[in-house]
């Protein structure tokens, strides 16, 4: 059994027969081609494959395609405009929030939306909202100044 | 990790929905937010020849005032809960406790009515539920009927919801004047999951009596239940540093403490007594400060 599905990823529209049973992950992944978004646990605890699914922050390996029939969706592909990082991605680059840079997609995904919902978070917020990332390399003290970073950023703009 | 397969359902209501049930019987699961459902199909724990996902049933999510309760939706996902303005004005502990579910994506699909039907024992919103003394609204073939919360954790991962029902609302009430309550749990590391969790409820009249008590624990046994002996301990008494401390010792008598990878059944039971202490502290705190 395929079901067809149809769903706008960063601006473009994509229509295709899915079995029930594919993860959104792989959907976006291996159907659609976006790579940007990561598989790491494949068990919703690292969140290296968090996306922006109808305006909220989801890890993708945890939905099926199927319960994204008709959403809107953001990966870390739609983040930068015109060759221009997103003031997010450029806290990363400034603060040398990644290392080896697995989790980094995930991670600044869910940056997005915290710094939505708290546009100016303290370190306690942005500790809290980031729990459910996981960075094996960082320590995550320089993920916490990115945010900063961006958050400064973006109040400018 | 792929799922075994399955044929996928969107019905439209909740009769649609209950004739499904009805029809495919044990081979469907009711899909809500999914956070627990599809990690245990990837794993192959659960391998459902049909999910019946509820996303499309209008009416299922929504929090609003009725009389003096507050009834949640069923298919109300916990960031919802955890943002009402609603919840956080009239009874915090629920919006406290949703916020330190999972991690902010588990969040954002995870269902506080998904959450309770399934009852994992280490969950968070059991123990608040009991403390609050909620009514959960169960639909079925036959109409609707409510279960009050004592009758409806059964067991391991066991509910009073029936094979071919559905839960739809779980009704809260507005606790009156001089109430507070609070949630306090031992979070495991990696999944946030309660290692033990103790939420206190109580009310204290003008002189410090303290009128009603309610205390649910979870994450210690197989299934959240009521702490009746910190109960007994509160309810009627002067909230001293002694009598807390005299109720709160009894947090693990008559709960089935299980010992497994997190701790022994001794440290277990060491967690819900210093939690229970610390939650009735905090909720008496609430209580005088007029929330």
């Amino acid at each position: 059994m395929t079901l067809p599905v149809k769903m706008t990823i960063n601006g473009t529209n994509y229509r295709h027969e899915v079995e029930p049973r594919m993860l959104l992950v792989h959907y976006i992944r291996e159907v659609v081609g976006l790579t940007g978004t990561h598989v790491g646990c494949d068990t919703s605890q690292c969140g290296a494959c968090t996306i922006i699914l109808n305006g909220q922050a989801v890890k993708a390996c945890n939905v099926f395609a199927v319960q994204a029939d008709g959403a809107q969706i953001m990966t870390i592909e739609g983040l930068a405009k015109n060759g221009q990082l997103h003031p997010i991605q450029e806290g990363f680059w400034e603060k040398h929030g990644l290392q080896c840079g697995f989790c980094t997609p995930g991670m600044i995904m869910a940056v997005y939306q915290l710094l939505e919902r708290y546009p100016k978070p303290t370190e306690a917020q942005i500790r809290h909202q980031l729990e459910g990332n996981l960075c094996r390399c960082t320590g995550y003290h320089n993920i916490v100044k990115a945010v900063q970073y961006a958050a400064e950023k973006m109040a400018g703009r | 990790m792929y799922p075994a397969s399955f044929d996928y359902h969107t019905p439209g209501s909740v009769q649609e929905a209950i004739s499904l049930l009805g029809k495919l019987r044990d081979d469907a699961k009711l899909l809500a937010g999914g956070h627990s459902l599809i990690p245990m199909m990837k794993l192959r724990l659960a391998q459902p020849k049909h999910l019946i996902d509820l996303r499309k049933v209008p009416g299922l999510a929504g929090i609003r005032e009725d009389g003096g309760s507050i009834a949640l939706g069923a298919m109300t996902t916990h960031w919802q809960v955890e943002s009402s303005k609603l919840l956080q004005a009239k009874i915090p502990v629920v919006s406290d406790a949703a916020g330190m579910i999972g991690d902010p994506q588990v969040r954002n699909l995870g269902t506080i009515g998904g959450s309770l039907a399934h009852a994992d024992p280490a969950a968070d919103m059991p123990a608040v539920m009991i403390a609050l003394g909620v009514e959960f609204v169960i639909e079925g073939a036959r109409g609707r009927r409510t279960v009050k919360v004592d009758d409806f954790f059964k067991g391991l991962m066991m509910t009073a919801v029936g094979p071919d029902e559905i839960l739809v609302e779980i009704r809260v009430p507005v606790p009156p004047a001089g109430s507070g309550a609070a949630y306090l749990k031992f979070p495991h590391p990696a999944s946030r999951f309660a290692v033990v969790g103790v939420c206190a409820a109580l009310t204290v009249d003008g002189k410090g009596i303290c009128t009603k008590a309610g205390v649910g624990v979870t994450g210690a046994g197989t299934k959240a239940v009521r702490a009746k002996g910190v109960e007994a301990g509160l309810a009627g008494k002067a909230l001293d540093q002694a009598a807390i401390e005299a109720a709160a010792a009894k947090a693990a008598d008559g709960v089935d403490v299980q010992a497994d990878l997190q701790g022994s059944a001794e440290y277990k039971s060491h967690l819900l007594r210093v939690h229970a202490r610390r939650a009735i502290e905090a909720a008496l705190g609430r209580a005088k400060g007029g929330k």
